[in-house]
Protein backbone atom coordinates (compact mmCIF):
# COMPACT_ATOMS: atom_id res chain seq x y z
CA UNK A 1 0.00 0.00 0.00
CA UNK A 2 1.01 3.24 -0.87
CA UNK A 3 0.40 6.84 1.33
CA UNK A 4 0.13 8.15 -2.61
CA UNK A 5 -3.22 6.43 -2.90
CA UNK A 6 -4.19 8.02 0.64
CA UNK A 7 -6.81 10.67 1.08
CA UNK A 8 -6.04 13.59 2.78
CA UNK A 9 -8.48 14.57 4.81
CA UNK A 10 -10.76 17.92 4.47
CA UNK A 11 -10.46 20.51 7.50
CA UNK A 12 -13.39 21.98 8.74
CA UNK A 13 -13.02 24.07 12.03
CA UNK A 14 -16.56 23.85 13.97
CA UNK A 15 -16.65 25.19 17.36
CA UNK A 16 -17.80 22.89 20.37
CA UNK A 17 -19.26 24.18 23.63
CA UNK A 18 -20.32 20.82 25.38
CA UNK A 19 -17.25 19.17 25.99
CA UNK A 20 -14.74 21.34 28.61
CA UNK A 21 -11.68 21.10 30.09
CA UNK A 22 -11.85 21.76 33.69
CA UNK A 23 -8.11 21.13 35.26
CA UNK A 24 -5.07 19.33 34.41
CA UNK A 25 -2.44 17.75 37.27
CA UNK A 26 0.70 16.86 35.77
CA UNK A 27 3.45 15.35 38.00
CA UNK A 28 6.35 17.20 38.14
CA UNK A 29 9.84 15.84 38.49
CA UNK A 30 9.94 14.56 41.65
CA UNK A 31 6.64 12.12 41.41
CA UNK A 32 3.49 11.90 43.54
CA UNK A 33 1.85 9.42 44.99
CA UNK A 34 -1.95 11.17 44.28
CA UNK A 35 -3.52 13.14 41.32
CA UNK A 36 -6.78 15.38 43.28
CA UNK A 37 -9.70 17.15 41.94
CA UNK A 38 -11.71 19.24 44.34
CA UNK A 39 -14.50 21.94 44.08
CA UNK A 40 -15.98 20.13 40.88
CA UNK A 41 -18.47 22.17 39.48
CA UNK A 42 -22.11 20.36 39.59
CA UNK A 43 -22.84 22.36 35.91
CA UNK A 44 -22.12 19.38 33.51
CA UNK A 45 -23.87 15.96 33.17
CA UNK A 46 -20.67 13.71 32.99
CA UNK A 47 -17.31 13.80 33.67
CA UNK A 48 -14.44 12.39 32.02
CA UNK A 49 -10.61 12.01 33.50
CA UNK A 50 -8.11 11.05 30.14
CA UNK A 51 -5.38 9.60 31.80
CA UNK A 52 -1.29 8.94 31.00
CA UNK A 53 0.43 7.56 33.94
CA UNK A 54 3.27 5.14 34.98
CA UNK A 55 3.75 3.53 38.80
CA UNK A 56 6.23 2.38 40.03
CA UNK A 57 4.81 -1.43 39.59
CA UNK A 58 7.32 -4.12 38.24
CA UNK A 59 4.69 -6.08 36.56
CA UNK A 60 3.87 -4.92 33.01
CA UNK A 61 0.78 -2.68 34.34
CA UNK A 62 0.51 -0.98 37.14
CA UNK A 63 -3.15 0.77 38.24
CA UNK A 64 -4.73 4.25 39.87
CA UNK A 65 -7.92 3.80 42.56
CA UNK A 66 -10.21 6.00 41.76
CA UNK A 67 -11.92 7.74 45.04
CA UNK A 68 -15.06 9.51 44.62
CA UNK A 69 -15.75 12.16 47.72
CA UNK A 70 -13.02 10.98 49.53
CA UNK A 71 -15.11 7.76 50.12
CA UNK A 72 -13.76 3.76 49.38
CA UNK A 73 -16.05 0.92 49.77
CA UNK A 74 -16.92 1.08 45.87
CA UNK A 75 -17.36 -1.53 43.72
CA UNK A 76 -15.70 -3.16 40.72
CA UNK A 77 -16.02 -5.92 38.39
CA UNK A 78 -13.38 -6.04 35.13
CA UNK A 79 -12.91 -7.56 31.88
CA UNK A 80 -9.04 -7.91 30.68
CA UNK A 81 -6.67 -9.63 28.12
CA UNK A 82 -3.16 -9.88 29.01
CA UNK A 83 -2.25 -10.40 25.26
CA UNK A 84 -1.93 -14.38 25.58
CA UNK A 85 -5.45 -14.42 27.64
CA UNK A 86 -8.79 -13.10 28.33
CA UNK A 87 -10.77 -12.89 32.33
CA UNK A 88 -12.27 -11.05 34.68
CA UNK A 89 -12.61 -10.04 38.13
CA UNK A 90 -14.66 -8.31 40.65
CA UNK A 91 -13.43 -6.21 43.82
CA UNK A 92 -15.92 -5.45 46.59
CA UNK A 93 -13.82 -2.71 47.73
CA UNK A 94 -12.34 -0.40 45.79
CA UNK A 95 -12.66 0.85 41.71
CA UNK A 96 -9.61 1.16 39.68
CA UNK A 97 -7.81 1.78 36.35
CA UNK A 98 -5.12 0.04 35.01
CA UNK A 99 -2.12 2.04 33.45
CA UNK A 100 1.70 1.60 33.25
CA UNK A 101 3.78 -0.28 35.32
CA UNK A 102 7.91 1.11 34.81
CA UNK A 103 8.59 0.56 31.46
CA UNK A 104 5.84 2.29 29.36
CA UNK A 105 3.01 5.13 30.21
CA UNK A 106 -0.49 3.62 30.08
CA UNK A 107 -3.67 5.43 29.24
CA UNK A 108 -7.15 5.37 30.89
CA UNK A 109 -10.02 7.22 29.85
CA UNK A 110 -12.82 7.22 32.98
CA UNK A 111 -16.00 8.40 32.68
CA UNK A 112 -18.54 9.39 35.79
CA UNK A 113 -21.85 9.51 34.71
CA UNK A 114 -24.79 11.66 36.37
CA UNK A 115 -22.11 12.62 39.10
CA UNK A 116 -24.44 15.45 40.43
CA UNK A 117 -27.71 13.70 40.68
CA UNK A 118 -28.41 13.02 44.26
CA UNK A 119 -30.93 10.71 43.51
CA UNK A 120 -28.61 8.21 41.95
CA UNK A 121 -25.87 6.15 43.04
CA UNK A 122 -22.47 6.82 40.87
CA UNK A 123 -21.80 4.54 38.04
CA UNK A 124 -17.95 4.66 36.63
CA UNK A 125 -16.23 2.66 33.78
CA UNK A 126 -12.92 2.69 32.34
CA UNK A 127 -11.10 1.80 29.26
CA UNK A 128 -7.81 0.98 29.76
CA UNK A 129 -4.12 -0.74 29.31
CA UNK A 130 -0.91 -0.72 28.14
CA UNK A 131 1.64 -2.23 26.12
CA UNK A 132 5.23 -2.44 26.78
CA UNK A 133 6.31 -4.49 23.42
CA UNK A 134 6.22 -8.02 24.69
CA UNK A 135 3.72 -7.62 27.69
CA UNK A 136 0.62 -5.90 28.51
CA UNK A 137 -2.70 -5.09 29.45
CA UNK A 138 -5.91 -3.98 27.45
CA UNK A 139 -9.20 -3.93 30.37
CA UNK A 140 -12.65 -2.35 30.67
CA UNK A 141 -13.90 -1.98 34.01
CA UNK A 142 -17.32 -1.20 35.63
CA UNK A 143 -17.42 0.37 39.08
CA UNK A 144 -20.41 1.52 41.41
CA UNK A 145 -20.22 4.19 44.08
CA UNK A 146 -23.35 3.14 46.58
CA UNK A 147 -24.01 7.34 46.95
CA UNK A 148 -26.10 9.34 46.39
CA UNK A 149 -24.21 12.53 47.16
CA UNK A 150 -23.12 14.66 44.54
CA UNK A 151 -19.35 14.18 43.18
CA UNK A 152 -17.27 17.25 44.30
CA UNK A 153 -13.69 15.78 44.28
CA UNK A 154 -11.79 12.62 42.97
CA UNK A 155 -8.78 11.38 44.03
CA UNK A 156 -6.43 8.86 41.97
CA UNK A 157 -3.82 6.95 44.34
CA UNK A 158 -0.82 4.94 42.68
CA UNK A 159 -0.77 0.97 43.78
CA UNK A 160 2.79 1.14 43.70
CA UNK A 161 5.29 4.38 45.10
CA UNK A 162 4.22 7.09 42.74
CA UNK A 163 3.21 8.33 39.51
CA UNK A 164 6.35 10.07 38.26
CA UNK A 165 7.14 12.81 35.68
CA UNK A 166 5.24 13.57 33.18
CA UNK A 167 1.80 11.41 34.02
CA UNK A 168 -1.17 13.23 33.46
CA UNK A 169 -4.68 13.49 34.14
CA UNK A 170 -7.01 15.97 33.00
CA UNK A 171 -11.02 16.27 33.92
CA UNK A 172 -12.99 17.41 31.44
CA UNK A 173 -17.20 18.21 31.75
CA UNK A 174 -20.15 16.81 29.55
CA UNK A 175 -22.89 18.88 29.24
CA UNK A 176 -26.25 17.29 28.85
CA UNK B 1 -14.31 26.84 30.66
CA UNK B 2 -12.83 26.87 27.65
CA UNK B 3 -14.58 24.11 25.13
CA UNK B 4 -12.36 21.56 23.60
CA UNK B 5 -13.35 18.97 21.95
CA UNK B 6 -13.04 19.87 18.81
CA UNK B 7 -13.23 18.18 15.10
CA UNK B 8 -9.91 19.60 13.00
CA UNK B 9 -11.00 17.27 10.17
CA UNK B 10 -13.28 14.81 8.21
CA UNK B 11 -13.87 12.89 5.28
CA UNK B 12 -16.54 10.88 3.43
CA UNK B 13 -15.15 8.21 1.03
CA UNK B 14 -17.07 9.28 -2.52
CA UNK B 15 -14.59 6.61 -4.28
CA UNK B 16 -13.42 3.39 -2.91
CA UNK B 17 -9.92 3.97 -1.06
CA UNK B 18 -7.12 2.10 0.67
CA UNK B 19 -5.41 4.20 2.98
CA UNK B 20 -7.63 7.81 4.77
CA UNK B 21 -4.63 10.40 6.12
CA UNK B 22 -5.03 13.18 8.45
CA UNK B 23 -2.03 14.94 8.10
CA UNK B 24 -0.42 18.26 8.95
CA UNK B 25 -2.56 18.02 12.67
CA UNK B 26 -1.76 20.95 14.69
CA UNK B 27 0.04 20.61 17.95
CA UNK B 28 -2.20 22.67 20.02
CA UNK B 29 -4.10 20.26 21.71
CA UNK B 30 -3.83 17.40 24.03
CA UNK B 31 -5.14 14.37 22.58
CA UNK B 32 -6.31 13.00 19.11
CA UNK B 33 -9.29 10.98 18.85
CA UNK B 34 -10.25 9.52 15.78
CA UNK B 35 -14.04 8.31 14.72
CA UNK B 36 -14.42 5.76 12.17
CA UNK B 37 -17.09 4.05 10.51
CA UNK B 38 -15.67 1.68 8.36
CA UNK B 39 -16.80 -0.59 5.16
CA UNK B 40 -14.32 -2.45 4.04
CA UNK B 41 -14.35 -5.31 1.41
CA UNK B 42 -11.77 -7.20 2.65
CA UNK B 43 -13.14 -9.04 5.90
CA UNK B 44 -10.08 -8.71 7.58
CA UNK B 45 -8.22 -6.22 9.94
CA UNK B 46 -8.20 -2.51 10.92
CA UNK B 47 -4.94 -0.57 10.97
CA UNK B 48 -3.54 2.64 11.63
CA UNK B 49 0.13 4.08 11.37
CA UNK B 50 1.36 7.00 12.84
CA UNK B 51 3.79 9.48 11.38
CA UNK B 52 3.65 7.53 8.16
CA UNK B 53 6.62 5.42 9.49
CA UNK B 54 6.37 1.83 8.65
CA UNK B 55 9.72 0.60 10.74
CA UNK B 56 8.48 -1.98 13.16
CA UNK B 57 7.96 0.87 16.08
CA UNK B 58 4.63 -0.75 17.05
CA UNK B 59 3.02 -3.44 19.61
CA UNK B 60 -0.18 -4.28 20.87
CA UNK B 61 -2.68 -5.96 23.45
CA UNK B 62 -5.93 -6.76 21.89
CA UNK B 63 -9.39 -7.68 23.54
CA UNK B 64 -11.79 -9.64 21.77
CA UNK B 65 -15.53 -10.91 22.85
CA UNK B 66 -17.49 -12.27 20.00
CA UNK B 67 -20.93 -12.97 21.67
CA UNK B 68 -19.87 -16.64 23.00
CA UNK B 69 -16.40 -16.43 24.62
CA UNK B 70 -13.44 -13.73 24.85
CA UNK B 71 -9.74 -13.99 24.01
CA UNK B 72 -6.74 -11.85 24.21
CA UNK B 73 -3.65 -11.77 21.14
CA UNK B 74 -0.76 -9.65 21.29
CA UNK B 75 1.93 -8.18 18.51
CA UNK B 76 5.40 -7.08 18.71
CA UNK B 77 7.66 -4.92 16.87
CA UNK B 78 5.27 -4.70 13.93
CA UNK B 79 4.54 -1.84 10.89
CA UNK B 80 1.57 -0.55 12.52
CA UNK B 81 -0.83 -1.66 14.81
CA UNK B 82 -3.79 -3.56 13.96
CA UNK B 83 -6.62 -2.64 15.94
CA UNK B 84 -9.34 -5.42 14.80
CA UNK B 85 -7.95 -9.22 14.67
CA UNK B 86 -10.70 -10.92 14.90
CA UNK B 87 -14.57 -9.53 13.89
CA UNK B 88 -12.98 -8.53 10.49
CA UNK B 89 -14.08 -6.06 8.64
CA UNK B 90 -17.90 -5.83 6.36
CA UNK B 91 -19.09 -3.95 3.06
CA UNK B 92 -22.19 -3.79 4.54
CA UNK B 93 -22.32 -3.38 7.71
CA UNK B 94 -19.98 0.12 9.19
CA UNK B 95 -17.87 -0.92 11.82
CA UNK B 96 -17.77 1.68 14.69
CA UNK B 97 -13.98 2.45 15.32
CA UNK B 98 -12.68 5.32 18.06
CA UNK B 99 -9.17 5.84 18.66
CA UNK B 100 -7.88 7.74 21.68
CA UNK B 101 -3.97 8.97 20.95
CA UNK B 102 -2.97 10.51 24.25
CA UNK B 103 -0.24 13.43 24.54
CA UNK B 104 0.40 13.01 20.97
CA UNK B 105 2.25 16.34 20.73
CA UNK B 106 5.11 15.13 23.26
CA UNK B 107 8.39 14.83 22.04
CA UNK B 108 9.59 13.17 26.04
CA UNK B 109 7.65 9.57 26.11
CA UNK B 110 6.47 6.79 23.81
CA UNK B 111 3.03 7.27 22.37
CA UNK B 112 0.29 4.78 23.85
CA UNK B 113 -3.13 4.84 22.37
CA UNK B 114 -6.69 3.07 23.25
CA UNK B 115 -8.97 1.58 20.58
CA UNK B 116 -12.31 0.29 20.66
CA UNK B 117 -14.15 -1.41 17.76
CA UNK B 118 -17.72 -2.84 16.88
CA UNK B 119 -19.35 -4.88 14.28
CA UNK B 120 -22.74 -5.84 15.28
CA UNK B 121 -22.67 -8.62 13.53
CA UNK B 122 -18.73 -9.89 14.32
CA UNK B 123 -17.39 -9.24 17.67
CA UNK B 124 -16.48 -6.39 20.17
CA UNK B 125 -12.72 -5.51 20.59
CA UNK B 126 -10.43 -3.10 22.23
CA UNK B 127 -6.53 -2.30 22.08
CA UNK B 128 -4.04 -0.81 23.75
CA UNK B 129 -1.23 0.23 21.68
CA UNK B 130 3.00 1.40 22.44
CA UNK B 131 4.24 3.70 19.66
CA UNK B 132 8.07 3.45 20.46
CA UNK B 133 8.87 7.13 19.18
CA UNK B 134 9.15 10.07 21.33
CA UNK B 135 8.45 12.19 17.89
CA UNK B 136 5.34 14.48 18.21
CA UNK B 137 2.37 13.15 16.18
CA UNK B 138 1.96 14.94 13.19
CA UNK B 139 0.14 12.16 10.60
CA UNK B 140 -2.45 9.64 11.49
CA UNK B 141 -2.98 7.04 8.52
CA UNK B 142 -6.57 4.62 9.31
CA UNK B 143 -6.26 1.65 6.52
CA UNK B 144 -7.41 -1.85 6.23
CA UNK B 145 -6.34 -5.24 4.58
CA UNK B 146 -9.22 -4.72 1.76
CA UNK B 147 -10.59 -1.68 -0.20
CA UNK B 148 -12.79 0.91 2.02
CA UNK B 149 -15.85 1.22 0.41
CA UNK B 150 -17.86 4.51 -0.72
CA UNK B 151 -19.56 5.50 2.34
CA UNK B 152 -16.73 5.37 4.99
CA UNK B 153 -15.84 8.24 7.18
CA UNK B 154 -13.34 8.91 9.19
CA UNK B 155 -13.54 12.16 11.58
CA UNK B 156 -10.67 13.51 13.36
CA UNK B 157 -11.12 15.42 17.02
CA UNK B 158 -8.63 17.36 18.94
CA UNK B 159 -9.11 17.62 22.80
CA UNK B 160 -7.24 20.20 24.16
CA UNK B 161 -6.60 20.47 28.62
CA UNK B 162 -6.67 23.27 30.70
Amino acid sequence: MSPILGIIASSRAVASNSYESIATVTIGSGGASTASFTSIPSTYQHLQIRVMAKTNDGNPYGNAAVTLNGAAGEYRHDLYGTGSAAGASASATSFISYIGGTAQFGVAIIDILDYADTNKNKTIRSICGVDNNGSGLAAMTSGLETSTTAVSSITLTSNSGNFPQYSSFALYGIKG
Amino acid sequence: MPSTYEPIATTTLSSTASIITFSSIPSTYTDLFLVVACLDNGGGRTRLRLNGDSATNYSRTNLVGNGSGSASYSGTNEAQFDLSVAAGTSSTNPTAQMISINNYANTTTNKTILSRYNLASGAVEMMTGLYRSTSAITSVSYFTQGTMQVGTTATLYGIKAA
